[in-house]
């Protein structure tokens, strides 16, 4: 066992976990923060993926260890950030979820791209979102979410 | 899907790495961002006993250019990489790779110099970094010594790294600005590792490299030659025999899409 002292969602955690316990199992687990989905567990699917520092990363192959002293930010931790709230909306219009399996990892790589690549066209976004997968939607709707956002951004 | 069970140990600094490595009983594996290593643990295709972590360690995470010689620490990420932290032609040429190599999310973890002592033939980096050129820099027990890229990956999944040794970083060509630089990889999926690479960079003299093989990345030298006698297309049908000469194993299939990649990567270079 390891002890663990990270933020999630702005609150201070310490915990003492087993070393091979991945992120995605302490955030779902652990801290009951079940938005976090878990599809393939190795890194393809984008389910995962939550903001570490800020940064988009795959909780599945991250080891919980590694994310001490870091902070992270799962899809429950976007209350008052303007991006996500602007996203939310837009996938609600544009009808960019069926099932809503992929959505909490689909919404963190947006927010990712929309804050990262303001000028982002129809291509640019759909080669990021390779690495989100969604066997619902056929993409057309999340991607045109994804661009009325970078759209009211600029505006 | 659980990784097996092992002792984690977060090095403060490069010494105590080599110290923990030199120490360890059983399998020791060293840390860099663990995107490879988290998916091949979750699915027990490792199981080493202690993990060294080296991912806070000071110093591996550097770039710095000093005379004809771009140095780039291990630790160095490939999203770094693809928002152009490397300066100049070579920099340009890295961006252009790192931008291909998996998913933003992946790319925020994993590291160059994980990628290339993993030496995944499919990998993006064992190809591309040789078609640059340099050298590997490397901590041992009893200090640094510089291996050539050109002899560091002996085959797939297999370096010259030593098992009590640790990758540091890279000393790489800093390109003039008239060197001309391609990479072109074939794959279904943007971000997939890659069913053929071709990577080609003419600077002081013209490398060629053919990659995603079932063996290590190899310099394809009848190419080379004709780039350097002013050549500025390969075709496919060139592609195929010059590739066919280092690969004669190769099925219809694999020769024609290496071969294309080859000649799409020179065709990028003087595009
Ligand atoms: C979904 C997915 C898709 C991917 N697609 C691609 C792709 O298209 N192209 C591509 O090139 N890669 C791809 N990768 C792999 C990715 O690029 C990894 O980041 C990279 O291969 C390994 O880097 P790492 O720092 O994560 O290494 P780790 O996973 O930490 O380590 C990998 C191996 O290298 C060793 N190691 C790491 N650092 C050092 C060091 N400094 N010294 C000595 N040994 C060290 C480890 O012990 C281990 O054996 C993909 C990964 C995923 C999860
Ligand atoms: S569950 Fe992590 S990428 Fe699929
Ligand atoms: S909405 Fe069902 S997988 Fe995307």
């Amino acid at each position: 066992m390891t002890e663990l002292t990270l933020k999630i969602n702005g609150e201070d955690v310490t915990a003492d976990v087993e070393t091979r316990l991945s992120l995605a199992d302490f955030i779902r687990d652990h801290r009951r923060l079940t938005g976090t989905h878990l599809g393939c567990e190795h890194g393809v699917c984008g389910a995962c993926t939550v903001l570490m520092n800020g940064e988009p990363v795959r909780s599945c192959i991250t080891f919980a260890v590694v994310a001490d002293g870091t902070e992270i930010t799962t899809i429950e931790g976007f209350e008052d950030d303007d991006p996500m709230t602007l996203l939310r909306q837009a996938f609600h219009e544009n009808h960019a979820l069926q099932c809503g399996y992929c959505t909490p990892g689909m919404l963190v790589a947006a927010r990712d791209i929309v804050t990262r690549l303001p000028d982002a066209d129809e291509d640019r976004v759909r080669l990021e979102l390779a690495g989100n997968l969604c066997r619902c939607t056929g993409y057309v709707g999340i991607v045109n979410a994804i661009l009325s956002v970078i759209e009211k951004r600029r505006l | 899907m659980k990784s097996a069970k092992f002792d984690h140990q977060r090095a403060a600094s490069l010494d105590d790495a080599l110290k923990a490595l030199g120490n360890a009983d059983g399998e020791a594996r060293i840390m860099g961002g663990g995107q490879s290593l988290g998916p091949m643990m979750n699915l027990r295709l490792a199981q080493p006993d202690l993990l060294i972590d080296i991912s806070r360690v000071g110093g591996l995470d550097g770039i710095e250019v000093s005379g004809d010689v771009i140095r780039v620490g291990a630790r160095v990420t490939h999203a770094r990489v693809e928002d152009g932290e490397v300066p100049g032609v070579t920099g340009a040429y890295m961006q252009t790779v790192a931008s291909g190599i998996s998913y933003r999310s992946v790319r925020n973890r994993g590291t160059i110099g994980g990628s290339v002592a993993h030496a995944d033939p499919s990998a993006d980096w064992p190809s591309a970094l040789l078609a640059l050129g340099g050298d590997v820099v490397i901590a041992g027990q009893d200090g640094e010594r510089r291996m050539p890229l050109d002899d560091f990956q002996v085959g797939p999944f297999a370096t010259g790294l030593g098992f009590e040794e640790i990758l540091t970083g890279f000393e790489l060509p800093a390109l003039s600005d008239s060197a001309k630089c391609g990479y072109y990889k074939v794959n279904r999926k943007p971000g997939e590792f890659a069913d053929a690479i071709g990577a080609v960079v003419i600077g002081v003299s013209p490398r060629v490299v053919c990659g995603a093989t079932e063996a290590a990345p190899f310099r394809v030298s009848v190419a080379e030659e004709k780039l350097a006698a002013g050549a500025t297309e390969i075709s496919v049908a060139d592609a195929r025999d010059m590739i066919a000469v280092h690969e004669p194993g190769f099925d219809d299939y694999d020769l024609q899409i290496h071969a294309v990649a080859l000649s799409r990567a020179v065709g990028r270079a003087f595009a």
